[in-house]
């Protein structure tokens, strides 16, 4: 086969870092809300009936929303081995709290309902509301050590050596992290639930949801001010060959204050991203206080692009850095998979991609409309 | 086995693995046959049909949750506890799974959702699709996740790459194309379509012999005999030619699930059974029949089927020859690329790369295989031999229970061409009992498959113990006892879900009998009258 030397390995490695962003915000986007809703849900509902409401706004959909979190997971393997195999050895423990707590999520809205007890449904409600936070924090939490650096090493035949615990994972930046994912997917379900509800559930989200945007906003722009005056960057100091053999020991890299703002002094309209988190966790409290409902999980859904783009275009182009190791981090350039493979996901990529989001938008069009107490009671609904 | 990090590794995995696979069979073949009732449904318009889909579809939901949840961390834990596995085999295996997702789990999600949700938000035609495309999906995504699997007792169409250290892709035609997988495909959906049709057979007999819902369990009984007893026939046919690829392909793992210590004369006899004894390399007790095992493995009367100690005589020459390629490699490798390497290193390499996993087989004993002592080639040889004894019975128990199920469908299928389904209630008690037999089945089916290919986890290229991650044994213990205790607590309450919605019974459909015209027409009619 030499099809795939119908692009160039480098355009490859950029589409499927682009590609593997386009996956992350579709994740947050979607399976976000779900999260955001999953946290909001002993808080916005009082009474058994308005949890059953919340619960049902993302019944129908939490479950194709959290394929784009699986075929993240399939994506980084086939696209980026190296970074798919150090980071989720490194983060084990992380990793497990993650997984543990999204096992309870798929259970929690399938099994609350099958039973009356007060007892069998306020226990789902906080495993649901477990398996909302834990993953949000922890996602957060490992975004923010990623950016500080990750204490891996790789010996010659690229065995990966992770020379930290978990512990080490909760610095304080990483936790301010943390708490920027958690507010701005708060922020997000409370969109959604205010577009998708009535009554007391809808007033409640509007509240939590104006507060959680001012929360985003400030975190957010507290985390780019410390990472500004606290947080070394990462910069590539030999010859880049971005059509070079994936083995990142091949190049050497530093640890230099302000590395991580290179790309906006070299490319200054990359502030649109982080502006864009910004401006749209703003606008998502203003209309939510102006009840446009639709606009304001629009508006979310631009501050939370904003923000992943950001991270995104901060370490361009590494996609792990290394603090114990440096020229052994991970970049777009020396983190792929091979040309040939990068090629046939993407052309597999091209044809589902659409189809996926043809038929998942068309089932949000079947769904569409509001979840209230007298819809969920309706026979033959099969509601949760 | 002591607790060091690749057996606890091994555990982990298999643990999570086996419960996964609780829910899987049962998951790909009840989406089928709702699909198929469904189709009756929509077709007849007749509403106990709709019923039926409803009421199969109640514990099909319980099912597939448990599924989707423990699928999350079949996703996740190769790159957790198999870091250098996904290091030096993503650029090939990463490829199916991600297709996977692609195609198969979306499908599946976006339209379960629709299939409980959207009973009275679509007509029955849009019904009938969504149904029908979980089911795709579900069939779908055991494909992809086959032709991973395929890929890692089958090797086909990679080869290394000394710059990027790793396995990559030359021909990803035939890793999809991998006969292995394809046999393996059909294998393992046909016995998921087994696993559902003894679970529908199973709890409308106990429906029969309590006396209730007589009109949807005799339908389902029907439908999950004929099903049932195609699919039942397909296994044992599909399980032989995996049988018959083994001898192509997996050698070893053949003669140790025959027991098969030496190489006998064409056409080798079969051992029906016997007790394995790894050490004094016999079969105690053995019963053979003559030529039996030649004609299924080899399908000819005069190929000879290696036996475990010829094939350790084999390994040994291997392992020399991938002591040669690892040598070339790391000359290769000093050089800096492939090209600028010397010519003999190159040939060498060309020569012997493929052999390079049976010099990593001997890290075990020795950081640098070039300082191999022959005692030592010796013992990683010896190490090639999986453990027989329970490979010999967990294969001997799946395919008893294969032909049990044959009688078992074709006996309902008969009873219900004559409408004699409720004739005999020994039978009846007998299809209540047989449910978990299809799961013991299934489970032993992968043990045997992953067990089978010890020590390897890539068939020849890459050994178990050089797969794991870097991290401590507390580490995973304490993951392990946390899987565990998880997967017991959820077991618990499914089981609980599950008997008590068997119990509650169908329930009863109050809507008048359907016309053949839409809901949405309907209601639409109704509401300008």
């Amino acid at each position: 086969m030499i099809l795939h030397t119908l692009i160039d390995y480098d355009v490859l490695r950029m589409i499927w870092w682009a590609l593997l962003a386009i996956l992350l915000i579709a994740f947050a986007l979607t399976d976000g809300f779900d999260l955001g809703a999953a946290m909001l849900l002993p808080f916005v509902g009082r009474t058994d009936a308005e949890r059953r409401v919340v619960i049902n706004t993302v019944g129908p959909v939490w479950e194709g929303n959290q394929v784009w979190l699986i075929l993240g997971g399939g994506a980084i393997f086939a696209a980026w081995p190296p970074l798919y195999a150090v980071s989720f050895s490194g983060f084990y423990l992380a990793m497990f709290a993650i997984l543990f707590a999204l096992i309870l999520r798929p259970v929690g809205f399938k099994y609350r309902s099958k039973r009356e007890s007060a007892r069998w449904r306020t226990g789902w409600d906080w495993a649901l509301f477990v398996g909302g936070l834990v993953p949000s924090l922890i996602f957060g939490v490992a975004v923010g050590n990623v950016l500080l650096g990750v204490p891996f090493r790789l010996d010659e035949d690229l065995r990966i050596f992770y020379e930290g615990g978990f512990f080490g994972l909760l610095s304080p930046f990483a936790l301010l992290c943390g708490l920027v994912s958690v507010s701005m997917l708060c922020m997000h379900g409370a969109a959604w639930l205010v577009l998708k509800s009535r009554g007391p559930v809808a007033e409640r989200s509007r509240t939590y949801g104006s507060a959680a945007a001012l929360a985003t906003l400030v975190l957010f722009a507290l985390g780019g001010l410390l990472l500004w005056q606290g947080v070394d960057g990462y910069r590539i100091t030999s010859a880049i060959d971005p059509a070079g053999p994936s083995n990142p020991l091949r190049k050497t890299a530093e640890i230099a204050a302000g590395a991580w703002f290179d790309n906006y002094r070299s490319h200054p309209w990359l502030a649109a991203a982080p502006a864009a988190g910004l401006a749209g966790a703003a606008l998502t409290w203003i209309f939510l206080r102006w009840r446009k409902e639709g606009t304001a999980l629009l508006t979310s859904s631009l501050s939370i692009l904003g923000i992943i783009v950001t991270v995104g275009v901060t370490i361009f182009p590494f996609l792990l850095p290394s603090s114990i190791d440096p020229r052994a981090s991970l970049t777009v350039w020396d983190a792929s998979s091979s040309h040939q493979t990068l090629f046939i996901m993407l052309v597999a990529a091209v044809i589902f991609v659409p189809l996926v989001v043809a038929y998942t938008l068309w089932v949000y069009r079947v769904l569409w409309g509001k979840v209230d107490e007298a819809s969920i009671n309706e026979p033959g609904n099969h509601a949760y | 086995m002591d607790l060091d990090i690749v057996s606890l590794s091994r555990l982990q995995f298999a643990l999570t693995a086996l419960y996964h696979f609780l829910f899987v069979p049962l998951t790909l073949g009840l989406s089928v046959l709702i699909a198929i009732m469904e189709t009756v449904y929509v077709m007849t318009g007749r509403k106990i049909w709709r019923q039926m889909t409803k009421f199969w579809g109640t514990l099909f939901g319980i099912n597939f949750v448990l599924g989707v949840a423990t699928g999350l961390v079949m996703e996740f834990q190769f790159g957790m506890n198999w870091s250098y596995y996904s290091h030096y085999v993503g650029d090939i295996f990463g490829a199916p799974l991600a297709v996977e997702g692609l195609m198969a789990f979306f499908l599946e999600a976006t339209f379960v959702g629709l299939f409980f949700f959207g009973w009275n938000k679509l007509s029955r035609v849009g019904h009938l699709v969504a149904t029908w495309c979980v089911a795709l999906g579900s069939n779908f995504s055991a494909l992809w996740i086959l032709i991973a699997n395929g890929w890692m007792q089958n090797p086909v169409g990679s080869a290394f790459n000394p710059q990027t250290m790793r396995m990559e892709i030359t021909d990803f035609f035939a890793v999809i194309t991998n006969p292995v997988a394809q046999a393996k495909f059909v294998h393992t959906v046909s016995a998921g379509y087994v696993t559902a049709s003894v679970f529908v057979l199973g709890v409308s007999a106990w429906y029969l012999l309590k006396g209730r819902h007589l009109d949807v369990a005799k339908r389902s009984m029907t439908v999950a005999a004929s099903f049932g007893l195609a699919s039942a026939l397909s296994v044992v046919v599909l399980g032989d030619e995996s049988g018959y690829l083994s001898t192509e392909h997996q050698k070893m793992k053949l003669a140790a699930i025959e027991a098969m210590w030496e190489t006998e004369p064409a056409p080798a006899p079969f051992t029906v059974i016997g007790i394995p004894d790894q050490q004094a390399r016999e079969t105690h007790y053995a019963v053979r029949i003559p030529a039996v095992m030649g004609l299924i493995g080899t399908r000819s009367l005069t190929t000879e089927i290696p036996g475990i100690n010829t094939l350790v005589e084999h390994a040994k020459d291997r392992i020399r020859s991938g002591i040669v390629a690892f040598d070339a490699l790391q000359r290769i490798r000093a050089a800096g690329s492939t090209a600028a390497a010397a010519e003999a290193d190159r040939a060498a390499f060309e020569e012997h790369g493929s052999n390079l996993g049976y010099a990593l087989l001997l890290k075990r004993y020795v950081d640098d295989p070039r300082q191999a002592t022959p005692q030592q080639i010796d013992q990683a040889a010896e190490d090639t031999v999986p453990m027989v004894l329970p490979l010999f019975w967990a294969f001997r128990i799946m395919v008893a229970l294969g032909f049990f199920f044959i009688v078992l469908m074709a006996t309902f299928f008969v009873l219900s061409a004559r409408r004699r389904l409720d004739a005999h209630r020994w039978l009846l008690k007998l299809a209540v009992y047989a449910i978990p037999l299809p799961w013991i089945a299934a489970e032993l089916g992968w043990f045997v498959a992953e067990f089978g290919r010890q020590p390897w986890i890539i068939e020849g290229v890459l050994p178990t113990a050089a797969a794991v991650s870097d991290l401590g044994a507390g580490t995973v213990l304490a993951t392990i006892l946390g899987f565990t205790a998880l997967y017991t607590v959820l077991f618990i309450i499914e089981m609980g879900l599950m008997l008590r919605a068997i119990r509650k019974g169908v329930e009863p459909d109050l809507d008048p009998e359907v016309s053949l015209i839409a809901p949405r027409v309907s209601q639409r009619l109704t509401a300008q009258e």
